[in-house]
């Protein structure tokens, strides 16, 4: 679903990723950790090109992001990414939030987009704040519809950004069950995040990246409870 | 010598007629100058270093020389490429406008940085172009940051909208002249026009101070 071939990136003289090789299948759900600076955003926004890697190569369902064929505004259609600071738009209402890319990206009559939003709201639990506009909800309802927002794409790939790290923490749960629930349905998802009770439950593989390379990757079981690398085990033995 | 303001009551119409035709420049300058500069003011934010340098220069150029110069160079110093005259209201017009581009791109662009950046980062995630993310999410919230200084630039247009004087166009700076000519006397027919100029600054103040009351209410 997801290959990366020995991917660079630097921004100037800063070298953030160095050499960053991985698969992920479909329906995998990958959990990225790493201490700040690590370059976990910058690989996460490398896979639907938000950064433009500086060598190496990512391919997406068999296509190259760097063939200069490639369709990129097509590719991104089918990889969600839902952002550390929610990203809504400010000056729509919650279901306008959700309608505008299918109606105007696929081209999806209104009447369809807005039953599909309906939908999606109701399966994250605000199908009342329809017609509210994102500033009157709080942290966890921004962050639930902003993935409702990347869903109504029908995305196959799902990128979650510290989705849970400007919230409250009564908030977080309502924002990881919305996650577990896509990915008990099947979702392929690559998520960062600092919660080790979801990178347990929910978890296929975690990656442990540090200063730009994936020092050690494996089930949740072997990374928490065997981890083998010692930067690994110092950075568990942190933020355990 | 006293003032004495009944002597310009008998042209009263002609101060009004000025002041219309004074407002009706403005607005389509401002028209004018929105459309430019919004495509320049993008312009110089562009990727392309070309389109950058050409907008960057426009800016510069227009900024950089006395706006009476402009409007000279339109009125009397085009006829020799383009073989004709432009009317007086054109030139004008024009002049205006393509100057109040100038000023307008920085305003745009402006108001587009002040975006947020994740904005821009959202709208390209769900598989917009650049285009559509600017016209959709990005050009609506700069345009709402930037409503306090276009109507700076529609105040300054207005008022600079008097240098169509010197083209011998009759708004309303030169109904004040043509009267005071009449009448030998100058100094009631200018402050009556000043006074016109300040009722309309004054109340187009007022219009946009309610217009961001309003929208600063929906935030
Ligand atoms: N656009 C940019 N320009 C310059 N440097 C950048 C840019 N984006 C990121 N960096 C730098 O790259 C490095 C890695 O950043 P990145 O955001 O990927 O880290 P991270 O692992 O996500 O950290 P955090 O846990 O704090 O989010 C940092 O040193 C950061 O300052
Ligand atoms: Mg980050």
């Amino acid at each position: 679903m997801i290959e990366v071939k020995n991917l660079y990136k630097n921004f100037g003289k800063l070298e953030v990723l160095k050499g960053i090789s991985t698969r992920v299948k479909k329906g995998e759900v990958v959990v990225l950790i790493g201490p700040s600076g690590s370059g976990k955003s910058t690989f996460l926004r490398c896979l639907n090109l938000l950064e433009k890697p500086s060598s190496g190569e990512i391919i997406i369902e068999g296509k190259s992001l760097q063939d200069p064929s490639t369709d990129i505004n097509r590719i991104r259609q089918d990889i969600g990414m839902v952002f550390q600071h929610f990203n809504l738009f400010p000056h729509k209402t919650v279901v306008e939030n959700i309608t505008l890319a299918p109606i105007k990206v696929k081209g999806m009559n209104p009447k369809d987009a807005l039953e599909k939003a309906m939908e999606l709201l109701d399966r994250v639990g605000l199908a009342d704040k329809a017609d509210s506009f994102p500033a009157s909800l709080s942290g966890g309802q921004k962050q639930r519809v902003a993935i409702a927002r990347a869903l109504a794409m029908n995305p196959k790939i799902m990128l979650f950004d510290e989705p849970t790290s400007a919230l409250d923490p009564e908030m977080i749960k309502e924002v990881l069950d919305v996650m577990k629930d896509l990915a008990a349905d099947g979702m392929t998802m690559v998520v960062v995040t600092h919660e080790m009770r979801f990178a347990r439950e929910v978890g296929d593989r975690v990656m442990f990246m540090d200063e730009g390379i994936i020092i050690e990757e494996g089930t949740p079981e072997e990374i928490f409870e065997r981890p083998q690398n010692p930067r690994t085990k110092e950075f568990l033995s942190k933020i355990l | 010598m006293v003032m004495d303001f009944s002597i310009v009551l008998p042209y009263i119409n002609l101060f009004f007629k000025g002041a219309l035709t004074a407002f009706e420049i403005t607005l389509l300058a401002v028209v004018i100058g929105i459309v430019i500069g919004t495509l320049v003011g993008i312009g110089k934010m562009s990727g392309i270093l070309p389109v950058r340098l050409i907008c960057s220069t426009y800016v510069e150029v227009i900024r950089g020389t006395p706006l009476l110069v402009q409007l000279l160079i339109f009125y009397f110093g085009l006829p020799q490429i383009l073989g004709f005259t432009l009317p007086e209201f054109t030139a004008a017009v024009l002049a205006l406008g393509i100057n109040s581009g100038g000023y307008v791109a920085e305003i745009v662009r402006g108001g587009i940085l002040a975006v947020d950046k994740g904005q821009m980062e959202a709208a390209r995630s769900l598989g917009m172009s650049y285009a559509q993310a600017m016209r959709y999410i990005i050009l609506p919230q700069a345009f709402k940051k930037m409503i306090p200084p276009l109507g700076n630039e529609f105040v300054t247009l207005l008022k600079d909208s008097s240098l169509a004087t010197t083209i011998g166009f009759p708004e309303l700076t030169r109904a004040a002249q043509i009267v005071a000519a009449n009448t030998y006397r100058p100094f009631e027919p200018y402050l009556t026009a000043a006074g016109f100029y300040l009722v309309m600054t004054v109340g187009f103040s007022w219009v946009m101070a309610a217009i961001e009351r309003r929208l600063s209410a929906s935030d």
